[in-house]
């Protein structure tokens, strides 16, 4: 299908509309015949190619959120790591890590790849490694980590796909998949693409306060009108504990009970509060892992009983 | 052309509180005695229309467009958001375009009234949201942008995109705020960087962008803007790091 041109018409109701290149706003535009004969709507070739691609991922998990900045990347990487700690298993466990979010990449920083470059084999484009851990991201086809990605919706649908169908993931055991804020283009297109090869479930990250809560309720709906299983829902920045004193105190009040209410009233599992700890904004912006530097901690404690849970999630769809 | 005069607040980081700032803004400016609009174009996360309790409300279209949502009798604050236009929880699942049509009404059909200000909330990103604003916003006296940031590198990082984006747009950074610097303890007083220190300050000095101030982590406010209409609650105390900024603003 040919993308929307970038000159496309004002009001294009958009290709995938049962109005598209029927309405008087598709006139004049190069793609109204294809989309009036309805050849834009036809299944997408590419979604057998990724079926292909990923056939030896076993398990694919979204971390999702409406709201910005509750901390989906940075659980996300924690999540990918806690993941492929072989410490406890017998076998090793393979996980990839891919970043969605195209207009403000955080996984490279987060993950202490800060300015690495992926490269070309005859396999694909090849992942950055971390140990084990097999990391996608926008940020490693940057010339310069500063430079802005200012592009329109099917430019970044481009990019997601060729995440899916280029990149040699090989044998994975999980392939972890962070994503910006919000319901567009990019959540759009990964439930899209990966509608053959299918989503194990999301987790849903949010925090306690009612402005997040907002968003994380359409996100959920997002999930259930696409037919995402939901894993369960995070509360990160429940509480934060004084590095001096060791009171506790809420910094993000939840003024309408938080996640635990929210989850009772949407009928989702609620897998548990991760705290506020300053250690774990340092450790992302220095790359190091936050529950292998600091692991007795009860942020990182918290943290690897919600990956249990994820765990236990993915083991009882295999069965 | 239009009378008002028209800031964009922009980040690359989702939840640094570009919501929080632009309604600071908003509420300082008609302190000063300015009449303001607020505009929320994030459209999957819209907040504003929840710091204002004002989510039940509706819009009605009138015969210079639609009106705003006054978070005053007085009327001296319109806010228009796409929560006056969903349900709470519908999730709204657009692409670009249709998003694009959405802000374009936003922009040309709205009944601002004789305002002086427009303050425009924006989503995190440089996508089609962003672009579309500025390209709209162009004949409308677009003043430029504030950046908002929190301290640590990984908003660094999106907020210098979100620099670049400016940039590549001919849009002028009026300056940068970094917010959440710092938490002071209930308890014993004590002041922890919760998510680190100075990022903003220093990516201002060498990205040579003018640093407006830091606005500490303040649950009182955080509370407040939980859904019962800030406009009671608010103080300029709550924003004095940033007040000189707005000060000078507000007399151009």
């Amino acid at each position: 299908m040919q993308p929307i041109p970038e000159d496309k018409q004002e009001h294009c109701p958009g290709t995938e509309s049962d109005q598209a290149g029927k309405q008087s706003a598709c006139e004049g535009c190069p793609n109204q015949q294809i989309c009036a004969s309805g050849e834009a709507n036809l299944p997408d070739p590419d979604l057998g190619n990724i079926k292909e691609r990923l056939k030896d991922v076993k398990h694919k998990i979204l971390v999702l959120s409406g709201k910005g900045g509750v901390g989906k990347s940075t659980f996300t990487s924690q999540l990918a790591l806690a993941l492929s700690d072989t410490e406890q298993e017998e076998e090793e466990i393979d996980v990839g890590l891919l970043d969605i979010d195209i207009c403000g990449p955080s996984i490279p920083r987060i993950m202490g790849l800060h300015g690495s470059r992926v490269h070309n084999s005859s396999m694909g484009w090849e992942p950055v490694y971390v140990d084990q851990l097999a990391v996608m991201s926008i940020g490693f086809l940057l010339d310069d980590p500063a430079d802005a990605i200012i592009w329109r919706g099917p430019k970044k649908n481009g990019i997601i796909k060729q995440f899916l169908k280029d990149v040699n993931w090989g044998e994975l055991d999980y392939l972890v998949v962070d994503t910006p804020p919000g319901t567009s283009d990019e959540h759009i297109s990964i439930v899209q693409y990966l509608k053959e090869s299918s989503i194990t479930g999301a987790v849903i990250v949010t925090t306690p306060q009612e402005i997040s809560l907002l968003d994380v309720r359409k996100e959920i709906n997002f999930c259930k009108k696409v037919n995402i299983p939901i894993i369960g829902v995070v509360e990160n920045m429940s509480i934060f504990v004084c590095p001096n004193c060791k009171a506790e105190s809420v910094i993000f009040p939840p003024t309408t009970g938080g996640a635990v209410k929210m989850c009772e009233d949407m009928d989702i599992p609620f897998l548990g509060s991760l705290p506020l700890d300053p250690r774990i904004a340092r450790s992302c912006d220095t790359g190091k892992p936050f529950i292998v530097e600091y692991p007795d901690t009860p942020a990182a404690i918290a943290y690897r009983s919600v990956v249990d849970k994820v765990k236990q999630f993915c083991e009882d769809t295999t069965k | 052309m239009v009378n008002y005069q028209t800031i964009l607040v922009l980040s690359g980081k989702g939840g640094v509180g570009k919501s929080t700032v632009s309604s600071l803004l908003a509420l300082s400016l008609v302190k000063m005695g300015k009449k303001v609009g607020l505009l929320d174009v994030d459209l999957c996360g819209p907040s504003i229309a929840r710091i204002f309790g004002l989510e039940q409300h509706s819009v009605m279209n009138g015969p210079n467009g639609w009106i705003p949502v006054y978070a005053d009798d007085e009327q001296r604050l319109g806010v228009m958001s796409l929560a006056f236009l969903t349900k709470r929880d519908d999730p709204v699942v657009w692409r670009g375009p249709k998003k694009t049509s959405i802000i374009n009404q936003f922009v040309h059909n709205i009944a601002w009234g004789d305002i002086d200000f427009l303050i425009v909330d924006t989503p995190p990103g440089t996508s089609d949201e962003h672009i579309t604003a500025v390209e709209a916003f162009k004949d409308f006296n677009l003043d430029g942008a504030i950046l908002v940031t929190t301290p640590q590198n990984v908003s660094i990082d999106d907020v210098q995109k979100e620099a670049s984006f400016c940039r590549a747009l001919d849009l002028e950074i009026l300056g940068v705020i970094e917010n959440m610097s710092g938490y002071v303890c209930p308890t014993c007083s004590d002041c922890s960087f919760v998510f680190g220190r100075g990022g903003g300050e220093r990516m201002a000095s060498e990205s040579n962008i003018p640093y407006i101030g830091h606005l500490p982590i303040d649950p009182k406010l955080t509370a407040s803007m939980d859904g019962t209409n800030i406009m009671k609650d608010f103080e300029t105390d709550s924003i004095k790091p940033i007040l000189s900024f707005i000060q000078r603003y507000s007399k151009q």
